[in-house]
């Protein structure tokens, strides 16, 4: 697969993943501040998944997000000025500041919302699957949900639909092993059933999830099936949820995981080992890394200063938007 | 069910309101059918799911037969998945359409409430207006022939509690049309609860499609003495003790409700200034329920209007048992009205 990745493609995967990552320890790094006042839940680690999905997907194929959703609005194209600004409660921010960072849209790069009940993302990109379909668009939609929504009954409500009416839906089962401070194996016994489905009914695969260029192939067959009108796709990426559940920085103190366990997944890093990769292969030099590193720092300080001097939403005005009309 | 034995089939109450010129004498259920017909016909984006939409009986007939007119696409049986089905629903009205979700029972909303309380009545607010979700959820109440607690709940007082969500409770055939053409045409989710017995009814219906404006109530009756705020089916029963009352020479007026959220505040306001004593009745349970709200409002607002307390017929707050003898002691009707109304006007003679 490697070998019919152009080098281009290879550096706009690893840009992602890096811009996704730089974003994040940004946010980390002033969250002490507590200028933004909103729950955060990093994607440190787990950036293959969403920038070797969303490398498929057009403006107008949709998303469907959660609580963790940073790299998959950043991956599908969202503004990361209005991003920021959301974090920091401004009046500019992509959900105007009703929202927060658990709620993030972006329906100009078809990303349609996402939801912190988790679970509550997977029937609604499910949904917005069938109106691609029933509007003969020719569009995907991709879910994204972890391991805890894996356990929630309306993945299995949402997948014996999608099966049934054969959507164009692919679920991205992103399994960091974690929710919360509870071990899968505190919650699931073995695989998930659905990679027991026939693979005529639905499209299956295991992928590591820390492997964008895994992930980005097993992506590319779900978007082709889905485009060419032959259903659903599933495909579990194993990865690890680096950071603790929620705010900034490490939970080892927290002691309900071993110290070990964190270090062998850092060592797994999927930006880094990417990065170490392409420049082995000769498909990036040291120079290209620094330049993306320069773009991405002045983009980020940009996006900082526009959400630190953007107006707060007014006090009179928290009323609007209940009802549209 | 022999609902057949339960309540015979007769003519809604003549409410003696102006309607088209081309009305004709329909069944409640044709008249939510031909809502869905017309919708069907003249906005592509519009289809009806649920589970039975296409079965012999046609939900109750609502639903009879649109599956052949309109196609399978259109008009589909879904799995028995309520709370994904909502989700999947709300997704399908994000992407641009309109779809209509038939349960048989509010009952089984229940297990839709994630997503319609976490999701549905958010989604426009929480990202800004930048998504909307037209989404016309609905339910029949049931009543009678030993429904029992979970087939026969009146869950209003519930969604009404809810920001984001419509919630309507038509009386008549001309309003089970109108305003299911209205909730399909309105931008947000609307929940629209019926009752059986109003199935029962048939009444004058415009052939061509209008829509019945959200958010306002009507005056089914104007009266002097007292005014009866009704919701449902208990705008019938509200037309009875009204009769009765007439015998006492108490002139009772009633407004009918038909949206809850957002209910008509001017229309109530106003009657109770008129006649400064207020009924509240509803199908629904007492506590924390639409009588409470209503009594609540009225409170704040137009207290100076009051010369008695308010009064309220409800359901008692015990769950619906399925005995006919106490199916009978449980829910209040008309006679309930007409004792409640007598205690009304001996406040302050």
């Amino acid at each position: 697969m490697k070998d019919s990745v152009s080098p281009d493609k290879l550096r706009q995967l690893y840009y992602e993943m890096l811009r996704i990552r730089r974003v994040q320890l940004k946010i980390e790094s002033l969250y002490h501040l507590d200028d933004m006042k909103t729950p955060i839940h990093m994607y440190i680690g787990q950036e293959a998944i969403a920038a070797g999905v969303c490398a498929h997907l057009g403006k107008e194929d949709y998303i469907s997000s959660n609580h963790r959703g940073h790299g998959h609005y950043l991956a599908k194209g969202g503004s990361l000025k209005r991003l920021v600004a959301e974090l920091y409660c401004r009046e500019t921010g992509c959900s105007k500041g009703r929202g927060g960072s658990m709620h993030l849209v972006d329906t100009s790069v078809g990303h349609m919302g996402s939801s912190s009940i988790v679970g509550g993302g997977i029937p609604i990109g499910t949904g917005l699957s069938l109106s691609i379909q029933m509007k003969g668009q020719g569009r995907v939609s991709v879910v994204f949900f972890g391991d805890g929504a894996a356990e929630e009954g309306v993945l299995y409500e949402s997948v014996n639909f999608a099966i049934l009416k054969q959507l164009p839906v692919i679920y991205i089962y992103e399994n960091n092993q974690y929710a919360v401070c509870s071990q899968i194996s505190a919650r699931q016994r073995g695989e998930i059933i659905f990679h027991q489905t026939n693979p005529a009914d639905m499209f299956v695969k295991v992928v590591d999830g820390n492997s964008v260029l895994d992930v980005y192939q097993a992506a590319g067959m779900a978007v082709e099936r889905a485009r060419a009108g032959d259903g659903p796709s599933f495909i579990e990426c194993k990865t690890y949820r680096l950071r603790g559940h929620a705010g900034a920085g490490s939970d080892v103190h927290l002691g309900y995981r071993p110290s070990e366990e964190i270090s062998l997944w850092e060592a797994r890093c999927p930006v880094a080992d990417f990065r170490k990769r392409l420049l082995q292969n000769g498909d990036m030099t040291a120079g290209d890394d620094e330049f993306m590193e320069k773009e991405i720092a002045d983009e980020i300080d940009e996006a900082f200063l526009f959400a630190q001097t953007s107006p707060l939403p007014k006090g009179e005005e928290v009323e609007k938007y209940l009802f549209r009309g | 069910m022999p609902w057949s034995k339960i309540k015979p089939e007769i003519e809604e109450p003549d409410f003696q309101s102006v309607l088209g010129n081309t009305c004709r004498k329909v069944a409640y259920a044709e008249a939510i059918r031909e809502a869905l017909d017309q919708a069907l016909e003249l906005d592509e984006r519009v289809f009806v799911m649920g589970q039975g939409v296409d079965d012999p009986s046609g939900m109750f007939g609502a639903t009879l037969n649109l599956h052949k007119k309109h196609g399978r696409t259109r008009v589909f049986d879904t799995p028995l998945a309520e709370n994904g089905l909502t989700g999947i629903a709300i997704g399908a009205a994000i992407g641009g359409m309109r779809p209509v979700y038939f349960h048989n029972r509010p009952d089984f909303l229940l297990l839709t409430m994630d997503q319609l309380v976490n999701h549905a009545s958010k989604w426009h607010y929480m990202f800004g207006g930048a998504v909307h979700v037209p989404l016309v959820v609905w339910a029949c109440i049931g009543r009678g022939w030993g429904s029992a607690a979970q087939h026969s709940q009146a869950l209003q007082g519930l969604f009404m509690h809810i920001p984001g969500l419509k919630l309507i409770m038509p009386s008549t055939c001309y309003d089970a049309k109108g305003l299911m053409l209205a909730s399909i045409a309105d931008e947000n989710p609307v929940i629209i609860l019926e009752h059986r017995y109003n199935f029962k009814h048939t009444g004058l219906v415009p052939e061509e499609p209008y829509r019945v404006p959200i958010g306002k109530g009507v005056i089914r009756k104007t009266g002097t003495d007292i005014t009866i705020i009704a919701v449902s089916y208990m705008v019938t029963e509200a037309y009875h003790a009204a009769e009765t009352l007439k015998s006492d020479g108490i002139d009772a007026e009633i407004v009918d409700l038909r949206t809850l959220r957002p209910f008509d505040e001017e229309i109530i306001l106003s009657s109770l200034a008129k006649t400064g004593r207020v009924l509240i009745a509803d199908t629904g349970w007492k506590a924390g329920g639409v009588t409470a709200e209503i009594a609540a409002f009225l409170c704040e607002n137009g207290f100076s209007s009051l010369k008695a307390p308010i009064s309220r017929v409800a359901c008692p707050d015990i769950p619906t048992p399925s005995g006919f003898t106490l199916e009978e002691a449980f829910y209040p009707g008309a006679k309930d009205i007409v004792i409640a109304s007598r205690k009304l006007m001996g406040w302050g003679r």
